[in-house]
C-alpha cells in the first residue's frame, strides 16, 4: 500500500482534458486516439495517497485539481550522450584554418 | 472542465469576447472592409514609441546586447568561397538578455503594459523561450505568471527542450502547465484567461513586436559606432513571424532601408505539428518550416485577432537549412568562437554562413540572435533524443536529410547550404487563406490596395492571383 503524502508536499497532479473522441476535428487520426492531457504542481491541500483526486494550491496561489501522479518530481531532462559524430567538428575546422588552401 | 460552459465548443465560441478584456485591444477599430484591416495604424496607437521602449526595457535590463564580429567563422567562411568573397559575420548576442534570448524584448512591453493596466497577472501559450522571457519580466514587475506548454507526447516522453524551458518558468516564479501534443492547448488558454482575468501576453500583439523593433535599432547603431556602416544583410530566425517583422521595422525606423532582409527557418517538411507520433521525431521546438511557413501565409491563425507579426510585409528573401547543418554550426560556434548558445537560435546562423559566401569580402552580415544553451536545449540532447526515436544520425551530404527520418551532420564547411524558399508561392498561399478566411467573392481597390501591402507584391501579381481565385476585382 502507498505511504501517505503529507498535507503541504510539493507534488503533481495529472488529468484528462479532452478524452480521445473528443479530440478537435482537424488534428491528425494518431493525435485522435489519445487523450489531451494535463500535468501540473503546487502544493498538496491535505494528505493524500499516490492515485488519488487531490487538490493543489499552485505556486501563484491557485487552485487545481487532478490524479496524484508524483511527490517533488524530479526534472530528468540532461544533455544526452556526447554525440560522436559532433566531437570531431571542431578539431576538423581548426585543422581547415590552420591549413594553406589555395583560394 | 466538463459542463456545458466550459466545452471547448462554448468556450471557442467566447474567444473574442475572452480576448477582447485579456489583450484590452478592440481589433474591429482598425477593420477598413471583410479583408483589410489599418495595420499601420493599430501598431501606433497600441503599441509604444520607440523612445519609451527603450526606457522601458533598460529599465528590466533587456536589450543593448554584444555585436561580435565571428572572425574565425568568417575565415572558414572565405576559405570555401571564390576569390574576394565571403562577407564578414557579426553576431547580435542576444542571450545576454535576462532570460538569454531576445524574447524578453518581447515580453518587456507586454509585462510594462499589463501592469500598467492594472491585470494582476499574465498568461502565454509558449512552448519556447518566450515563456522563460514573460515568467522573467513577471518576477521583475511583481505579476503572475502561468505559461502553457504543449510538452509530452502520448507515450509521456517529453521533448527535452521544453521541459528545459518550463523548468526556467518555474525558476522565475511561473506556475507552469504542461500539456500533451495537440492545438487543443488554445482552448486550455481561453479557459485559463477567463477564470483567472489576467493578461494576455500573447507573441502576436503589437506591444509584443514593437518590443523587437529596439533589436533592428541596436543592429545600425552599433556598426554604425564600430565600422561606421550599415549592414549589407541581415539574417533572422523565422518561426512565427515576430522576430522578421520586429527587427525588419527597427531597421526601417533606424534609417537603414538598404539591408536585405533574409528569414531562415530550419526545414521540418513533411512532419505534422499536430501529430502525436511526429511530435518527438523533430529536433528543433521552434525556428522551423513548421511555423514559418503557415505563419507567413497566414499570420491570423494566431491567439489574437489581428496578428502584428505580418513577415511577408518584410521579407526580402526566405530560405532554409536543415536540421544537421543547424547542429554543425552550433558545434562551430563553440570551438572556433568560444560561444556555446542553444541550436534553434543558431539557424540564422546557419544560413549567414551560406549567404555570406556569396557576398564580397567586404560586405558584413549580420545575424541578429543567439539564445542560452542548457541541459534539454544542446545539440547532444537533441540527437540522442533523435537516437532514441530511431532517427538516423550520420555525418554526410546534407541533401541527403530527411526531417524526422535522418539527420546528416556535414562533413565540410562548404556543404552548408540556403534553399531559397520561392516567396512567390507563399505570397499566393497567402492571398488564398485570406480570400478563403473572408469568404469575400469579390474585393474593392481599399482590399486590393491592402492585399498588395500585406504580399509585398505588385497590383499585377495580387490581381492575378485574384483571378485565379475566382474573385472579382475592381475594374
Amino acid at each position: 500500500m502507498e505511504a501517505v503524502v503529507k498535507r503541504g508536499s510539493w507534488v503533481q497532479i495529472h488529468r484528462v482534458i479532452l478524452p480521445p473522441g473528443q479530440r478537435a476535428p482537424q488534428v491528425p487520426e494518431e493525435t485522435q486516439r489519445v487523450p489531451l492531457e494535463l500535468w501540473a504542481k503546487g502544493f498538496l491541500d491535505h494528505d493524500a495517497r499516490l492515485g488519488d483526486e487531490v487538490t493543489i494550491r499552485t505556486i501563484i496561489g491557485r487552485e487545481m485539481t487532478g490524479c496524484l501522479l508524483a511527490v517533488n518530481p524530479r526534472y530528468e531532462h540532461d544533455f544526452g550522450s556526447p554525440i560522436p559524430e559532433l566531437l570531431t567538428i571542431g578539431p576538423e575546422l581548426r585543422e581547415f584554418l590552420a591549413g594553406r588552401r589555395p583560394r | 472542465m466538463t459542463g456545458d460552459r466550459t466545452s471547448p465548443g462554448a468556450v471557442m465560441a467566447r474567444k473574442n469576447e475572452i480576448m477582447k478584456r485579456a489583450v484590452g485591444i478592440d481589433y474591429d477599430r482598425y477593420a477598413r472592409g471583410p479583408l483589410a484591416f489599418d495595420y499601420e495604424r493599430m501598431m501606433e496607437e497600441v503599441g509604444y514609441g520607440l523612445e519609451e521602449i527603450r526606457r522601458i526595457q533598460e529599465a528590466n535590463a533587456v536589450g543593448h546586447t554584444p555585436l561580435i564580429e565571428l572572425k574565425n567563422i568568417t575565415e572558414v567562411v572565405r576559405r570555401t568561397a571564390h576569390r574576394g568573397k565571403g562577407a564578414r559575420i557579426f553576431l547580435k548576442d542576444e542571450a545576454a538578455n535576462p532570460s538569454g534570448s531576445f524574447k524578453a524584448r518581447r515580453a518587456s512591453v507586454s509585462i510594462y503594459h499589463a501592469q500598467a493596466g492594472g491585470y494582476k497577472g499574465v498568461i502565454a501559450a509558449t512552448s519556447g523561450n518566450y515563456g522563460a522571457a514573460v515568467a522573467s519580466m513577471a518576477a521583475m514587475r511583481r505579476l503572475a505568471a502561468i505559461i502553457v506548454q504543449e510538452v509530452y507526447d502520448s507515450r509521456r516522453v517529453g521533448q527535452p527542450e521544453i521541459i528545459e524551458k518550463g523548468r526556467a518558468c518555474e525558476a522565475y516564479g511561473a506556475e507552469v502547465l504542461q500539456l500533451s501534443v495537440g492545438p487543443e492547448l488554445f482552448y486550455v488558454f481561453l479557459l485559463l484567461l477567463e477564470e483567472t482575468g489576467y493578461f494576455n501576453a500573447s507573441l502576436y500583439t503589437p506591444f509584443s513586436i514593437v518590443g523587437i523593433e529596439t533589436l533592428g535599432v541596436e543592429i545600425v547603431e552599433d556598426l554604425a559606432d564600430r565600422e561606421g556602416r550599415q549592414p549589407d544583410m541581415v539574417v533572422i530566425t523565422h518561426a512565427g513571424g515576430g522576430n522578421v517583422t520586429g527587427t525588419a521595422r527597427g531597421l526601417r525606423a533606424a534609417g537603414c532601408p538598404g539591408a536585405v532582409v533574409v528569414g531562415a527557418s530550419v526545414d521540418l517538411a513533411g512532419l505534422h505539428m499536430a501529430s502525436d507520433a511526429d511530435f518527438n521525431r523533430k529536433s528543433f521546438t521552434t525556428g522551423h518550416t513548421g511555423f514559418g511557413v503557415p505563419f507567413a501565409t497566414w499570420p491570423d491563425r494566431s491567439d489574437v485577432p489581428r496578428n502584428a507579426a505580418r513577415p511577408l510585409r518584410y521579407l526580402d528573401r526566405y530560405v532554409t537549412v536543415t536540421q544537421g547543418e543547424v547542429f554543425y554550426v552550433t558545434e562551430a560556434l563553440a570551438q572556433l568562437e568560444g560561444l556555446e548558445r542553444g541550436p534553434a537560435g543558431n539557424t540564422s546562423l546557419t544560413a549567414a554562413i551560406a549567404l555570406a559566401r556569396d557576398l564580397d569580402e567586404d560586405q558584413v552580415v549580420v545575424v541578429q540572435e543567439t539564445e542560452y544553451t542548457g541541459a534539454g536545449k544542446h545539440p547532444t540532447a537533441q540527437l540522442t533524443l533523435a537516437r532514441e526515436n530511431g532517427v538516423e544520425v550520420r555525418r554526410g551530404d546534407p541533401r541527403e536529410n530527411v526531417p524526422g527520418k535522418r539527420i546528416v551532420i556535414p562533413e565540410r564547411p562548404e556543404q552548408i547550404q540556403a534553399r531559397q524558399v520561392d516567396l512567390d508561392r507563399l505570397r499566393r498561399s497567402y492571398l488564398r487563406n485570406a480570400i478563403e478566411a473572408s469568404g469575400v467573392r469579390r474585393v474593392d481597390p481599399i482590399e486590393v490596395a491592402f492585399l498588395m501591402e500585406e504580399t509585398r507584391a505588385p497590383r499585377e501579381f495580387v490581381q492575378a492571383a485574384l483571378v485565379d481565385l475566382g474573385v472579382s476585382g475592381p475594374d
